[in-house]
């Protein structure tokens, strides 16, 4: 640390005898290894959405027409409609789950690590093995495993991932199902910092067991219960294993999302290398989320500061 | 597997703010630093390992009540929905892709949640894993994740050794900029990134279809080096100092000292490292083009269409295992991880 404070005009001999050399020599594997697959991709992919790139000549400036490319792409209102959807969706299906879920194991007695690992368990299984075991499960057939099941009680059977209107449904349930875990756990975390005290003073001022969850537990998740909000929007905008995997984006477009599109201006088979469609939709993408969080931020700093 | 109380010091933090804040992860709280212990104002024995680190407090329902029949009753009634919920929604679809893996495929396709009707085949699992390959894919995805831990690994702890004990006068630069990269989206890295595997400084040759393309840019995870140097910053720099006075050089302070100190740490990054290789899909599919090299995350789509039912969900259970087993055995660092981890996904 003596080797920060000792000023700038140094010979470089005194320097590297301070330690400064081994300084560098520590920083290198981060230097290169963000300089190279971070930080100039970064920098890289803004300055490739002004570009036309192929993969022979040097690339060409084209100013916005990238941008005007995407924005005029008549499957873009579609991509944006339907990634809006998912998200709203996840949020209806998937948001309560995992606070309820959290509130009640935070209040089992015995076995309360069964609970909760047996809630983090489809959280390990690869996202790629659960898309393609639901996959199955969504068999449209009769003998479909989800349709014989709802045949037990009278319903169906439903054509899942071939339906326009079931196709995104049916994603988002997967989804749930495979993310739900973590976000258990993350409130599990922390409701044990909810400080005794307060249940204590609510139960002497008389408040039953619904009244301290409510008014008690809830105020004192706020501020992790905003950040999980805003950080499932961000991720579920972002969504791009279920749509491919499932339906590739079909049937009829129902399930194209941004990342979809993203992923086919650059790398479908019979279109693809359109790379300067591909950053610019990303930096469009990247910005929007950026000023959606710093607006959300801002909106919510009031509560969240309780 | 426990964390050991090492640094507890510092773990005042309540695991709710802690979790609140992304960009300063509660690695205090990791560290065995209890909350139960400051709550109960009592010094817990150090060796007592408590049933699950999320126990603690009273709760919103008091010791009283519990006695209470009625509240009891309750409670244990909502509490035992859950458990069956919990085993039916959240392990059921497994237990069912291991009943399919040695079920013959006639039985899945006609009646999938019968029981065996026309008794086992094993040889599911056999094909799978020598007909189809699997082995050879299942061996990738484990060098796959081992070389991305070694980057990880690397990188983090150099990195976290340069800005939190070594402190060069452009240290806050490297710090600002790998933070910053923290609130990019990875989509926007993903053409340009292809594009620098396709031609890579120095090298002078493609990386696709090599290992690199896939250990190199997992090295570069912001999250990592915030998490590593917060603990770095929390160790005592009175050792730092002792062991700077007895004339140990930044290598031998690095080697000696602060690497041992920090196994705690360590152990999370290497659970999150090989895990998040493991789950790695768009990524290895992008840079891995020669089938004989991909991961089974890439294989399974692809082989889908082609291969018996059966044998394919025994493919699918195979891929399975690993990944379940593993976190059933480090539970409690999977668990205290999840807490940091999952915030920090978007």
């Amino acid at each position: 640390m003596s080797a920060t404070g000792a000023g700038r005009r140094r010979s470089p001999v005194t320097w590297a005898k301070r330690g400064g050399l081994s300084s560098v020599v520590f920083a290198l594997p981060v230097l290169v290894v963000f300089g190279v697959f971070s930080w100039w991709p970064i920098v890289r992919s803004v300055v490739m959405s002004f570009q036309k790139t192929n993969l022979v000549g040097s690339p060409r400036w084209v100013g916005w027409h990238n941008f005007v490319f995407v924005l005029t792409d008549p499957d873009l209102p579609t991509a944006i409609r339907n990634t809006l959807y998912f998200a709203l969706l996840a949020l209806v299906i998937g948001y309560p789950v995992p606070l309820v879920t959290a509130v009640l194991i935070s209040s089992v007695r015995r076995y309360k690590g069964l609970y909760s690992v047996l809630a983090y368990l489809p959280v390990v299984v690869p996202p790629v093995v659960a898309v393609l075991l639901w996959k199955f499960f969504y068999d449209g057939s009769a003998q479909g495993v989800f349709n014989t099941i709802l045949r037990w009680v009278g319903l169906g059977p439903y054509s899942w991932l071939s339906s326009p209107s079931l196709a995104m449904p049916s994603l988002v349930i997967e989804a749930t199902w495979a993310a739900a875990g973590g976000t258990v756990i993350i409130y599990l975390a922390a409701l044990i910092g909810v400080p005794d005290e307060l249940y204590d003073a609510a139960e002497v001022d008389g408040a039953g067991i619904w009244q301290r969850v409510w008014h008690v537990t809830m105020p004192q998740l706020r501020g992790v219960l905003l950040i999980t909000f805003i950080l499932q929007i961000i991720g579920t905008v972002q969504v791009f294993l279920e749509p491919y995997l499932f339906t590739d984006g079909g049937p009829a477009n129902a399930t194209l999302t941004i990342l979809l599109m993203i992923y086919n201006y650059a790398f479908a088979r019979s279109l693809g290398g359109n790379y300067g469609a591909a950053t610019a939709l990303s930096v469009m993408l990247a910005a929007f989320l950026a000023v959606l969080s710093l607006v959300y931020f801002k909106l919510t700093s009031r509560w969240s500061k309780s | 597997m426990t964390f050991p109380p090492t640094s507890g010091g510092s773990g005042r933090a309540t695991a709710g703010r802690a979790a609140t804040d992304v960009a300063t992860p509660a690695v205090e709280r990791l560290p065995g630093a209890a909350p139960t212990s400051s709550a109960a104002g009592l010094p817990l024995p150090i060796r007592k390992r408590r049933a699950s680190q999320f126990d603690g407090g009273r709760g919103y329902v008091s010791e009283q009540e519990w006695r209470s029949r009625g509240v009891s009753t309750t409670m244990k009634t909502l509490h035992l929905i859950l458990l069956v919920l919990l085993v039916v929604v959240g392990v059921g679809p497994m237990l069912l892709l291991a009943k399919f893996a040695v079920t013959p495929t006639q039985d899945i396709i006609r009646s999938p949640l019968a029981v065996f009707p026309h008794g086992m085949r094993w040889q599911n699992i056999s094909e799978a894993w020598n007909d189809v390959q699997i082995s050879r894919y299942f061996l990738n995805t484990i060098w796959l994740a081992a070389g991305s831990w070694f980057v990880q690994v690397l990188v983090a702890t150099t990195g976290g050794y340069v800005l939190s004990v070594l402190r060069p006068a452009w240290g806050r630069i490297v710090n600002g900029l790998v933070i910053a990269t923290l609130f990019v989206p990875s989509v926007v890295l993903l053409v340009p990134l292809y594009l620098t595997i396709l031609n890579p400084p120095v090298v002078g040759t493609s990386l696709i279809n090599s290992f690199f393309a896939v250990w190199l840019p997992s090295g570069a995870s912001a999250f990592n080096v915030v998490l590593v140097t917060r603990f770095f910053d929390s160790l005592p720099r009175e050792v730092f100092e002792a062991a700077k006075v007895d004339g140990a050089s930044s290598y031998r302070l690095f080697w000696s000292v602060v690497l041992p100190m920090s196994k705690p740490i360590l152990g999370v990054v290497s659970v999150f490292a090989t895990i998040a290789s493991w789950k790695d899909f768009l990524w290895p599919m992008l840079v891995l083009k020669d089938p004989s090299k991909q991961p089974l995350s890439v294989r399974l789509p692809a082989i889908a269409s082609q291969t018996d039912l059966g044998v394919f969900l025994a493919s699918l259970a195979i891929s399975t295992l690993i990944p379940v087993v593993f976190f059933l055995i480090f539970q409690r660092l999977f668990l205290s991880g999840a807490g940091l981890g999952g915030a920090v996904k978007g």
